[in-house]
């Protein structure tokens, strides 16, 4: 195989082309949004938590490249029925791990956006200008 | 003709003067097509610096010994070169800014903040702009109260000439526009403009850093008051930059920097302004980057300016034939490549610029991806990204065709 497909792996594109959890959560009890202004990447996360412990409902929006839409798919499936405390716990080499591709400092960019979204959404609980 | 075979240049020689293009990336040939952000630099420029510095390097304008002699020679020498090859004047035309931000800059702050513009005056702008076009003029609005107009493009990315008989009136007093836009490729008709602005007693500030290394340019019979270009998008080096000005214009302008240099006389609380250019030339300048960007013109002077463009009319003619050939491809700007610099914007269905500029580099390709500081533009075609491919006398029609066997495969990666 070349070495596009190190990039573009098949779960990669998987995740891009069959979204996990995409679209609006109406009920959301938390909620963000983040961009990357270089490449236009955005990300709109909304969870619901059970008795403010449990992410029991997770779904975002978003429009990017792939690397970006992938990694909030995959972000979702992560910390859909963890507790709030371990969702906060999550941190890059998590995402990275999961994603299982070498990236470039421009591409990591893309590949973190979504777990920023969820650092926020985490970190305010109420609306923060969606 | 399928093929861009006739050329005027002599590509394969031409390479050989590039000792970059001989890098492998990750086994294979380096394809460079990202010339619009920034050219690559010919051996001959590489070694006017290094020589500089290897043998004359000494302050200009100030030492009596000989190296500074020669130092100031050649910084002049440079400034006489550059002023030929946009047929100025006169030398003394010819400003050396950082880049075509400093110079518009300049102009802005120079001619618009502590120039002439009142409250109420107008600037008209252009959709197309760069953003190096656009956030200067916003200055002269928020501090003196100046008010911005733009003129639109159509569909095809061709400004909407008729505009400016609305646009332009009597409280116009600058008309800023590129000359060639840096995602469109479109060549903008500078001297109608120049005209138009001039018949309501405005000056016309032109962005020719897409334009300089391209098109021949004269700047008499275009009518430009300013003109700002970049000497690293022209073969030259980085940080080293030109705004030509008409002689009235000049005069009306503050500069940008106090300091050493653009003195003549200094008194503690005040001080009376050296001749221009120098007013305008606080500082120490970049001389080792003027003196690049001097043998970057004879360069391009040997090539002879309308055969650079003939050549990439002529890539750029077989790029657009062959892109079109691929279903799921859309470009933008315009198709008559007499119109047309040698720019490519595209996207492919499906898939988004960054993707395509990734895998593109895993080809050897280097293709630009974003909004190419234009966003005003983008918005416009409510786009928000594109990819772009951009040719200059290094680049052929076999680039071309690894271009598109690299977007090929980029539709197969995501099919
Ligand atoms: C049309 C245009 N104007 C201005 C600029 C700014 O040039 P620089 O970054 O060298 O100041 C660019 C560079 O991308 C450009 O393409």
């Amino acid at each position: 195989m070349s070495a596009s497909s190190d990039l573009y792996q098949e779960q990669i594109l998987d995740h891009y082309k069959h979204p996990r959890n995409k679209g609006p959560l109406p009920g959301a009890s938390l909620q963000a949004r983040d961009s990357n202004p270089l490449c236009g990447d955005e990300v709109t996360l909304r969870m619901k938590v059970e008795g403010s412990h449990l992410i029991s409902e997770v779904r975002f929006e978003g429009r990017g490249c792939a690397i970006s839409q992938a990694s909030a798919s995959m972000l979702t499936t992560i910390v859909k029925g963890k507790a709030v405390r371990d969702a906060e716990a999550l941190d890059r080499d998590a995402i990275l791990k999961a994603l299982g591709i070498p990236l470039s400092a421009a591409r990591l960019k893309c590949a973190l956006l979504p777990l920023n979204v969820l650092k926020l959404a985490l970190g305010n609980k109420t609306d923060v200008g969606v | 003709m399928s093929k861009a075979e006739k050329t005027l240049l002599n590509v394969p020689k031409i390479q050989a003067d590039f000792p970059i293009l001989h890098r492998k990336i990750r086994g294979k040939r380096l394809v460079y097509l990202d010339s619009a952000a920034t050219s690559q630099k010919p051996r001959q420029v590489i070694d006017a610096t290094t020589d500089f510095y290897m043998r004359y390097n000494a302050n200009v304008h100030r030492a009596i010994y000989e190296l500074g002699e020669e130092a100031t020679r050649e910084y002049e020498g440079a400034r006489e070169k550059v002023a030929a090859f946009i047929h100025a004047r006169s030398p003394n035309q010819v400003i050396f800014t950082k880049s075509t931000t400093e110079a518009l800059n300049l102009v802005a702050y120079g001619y618009g903040l502590k120039g002439p513009i009142q409250a109420g005056d107008e600037i008209v702008g252009t959709v197309m702009e760069h953003h190096s076009n656009h956030v200067p003029w916003h200055f002269v609005r928020d501090h003196k109260g100046a008010v911005l107009k733009y003129v639109d493009i159509d569909d095809e990315g061709n400004l909407r000439m008729e505009q400016y008989d609305e646009l332009i009136t009597k409280r116009t007093k600058i008309v800023t526009v590129s000359m060639c836009s840096n995602v469109l490729g479109t060549i903008n008709p500078i001297k109608e403009i120049a005209k138009r602005a001039h018949e309501a007693g405005a000056v016309c500030v032109v962005d020719a850093a897409q334009a300089a290394p391209h098109l021949p340019i004269d700047v008499q019979s275009l009518g430009a008051d300013f003109l700002a270009f970049s000497g690293h998008k022209m073969l030259g080096p980085t940080g080293i930059g030109v705004l030509y000005g008409e002689t009235e214009a000049l005069e009306a302008t503050e500069p940008l920097l106090g300091g050493g240099e653009m003195i003549r006389e200094v008194h503690l609380g005040r001080a009376s302004w050296n001749d221009i250019p120098y007013r305008f030339e606080g500082g120490t300048p970049n001389i080792a980057g003027a003196i690049g960007l001097g043998v970057a013109v004879d360069y391009l002077t040997d090539l002879k300016m309308e055969a650079v463009r003939a050549h990439e009319m002529e890539v750029t003619r077989y790029a657009l034939d062959e892109i079109h050939r691929i279903p799921g491809v859309r470009t933008y700007g315009p198709e008559d490549v007499k119109q047309k610099a040698g720019v490519l914007a595209f996207t492919i269905d499906g898939v988004h610029p960054h993707d395509i500029a990734s895998i593109l580099d895993v080809e050897g390709i280097c293709v630009r991806s974003g909004h190419h500081c234009a966003q005003p533009l983008m918005e416009r075609y409510d786009l928000p990204a594109t990819a772009r491919a951009s040719f200059y006398v290094y680049n052929d029609s076999d680039d071309v065709d690894v271009l598109m066997a690299g977007i090929r495969k980029v539709q197969e990666v995501f099919a």
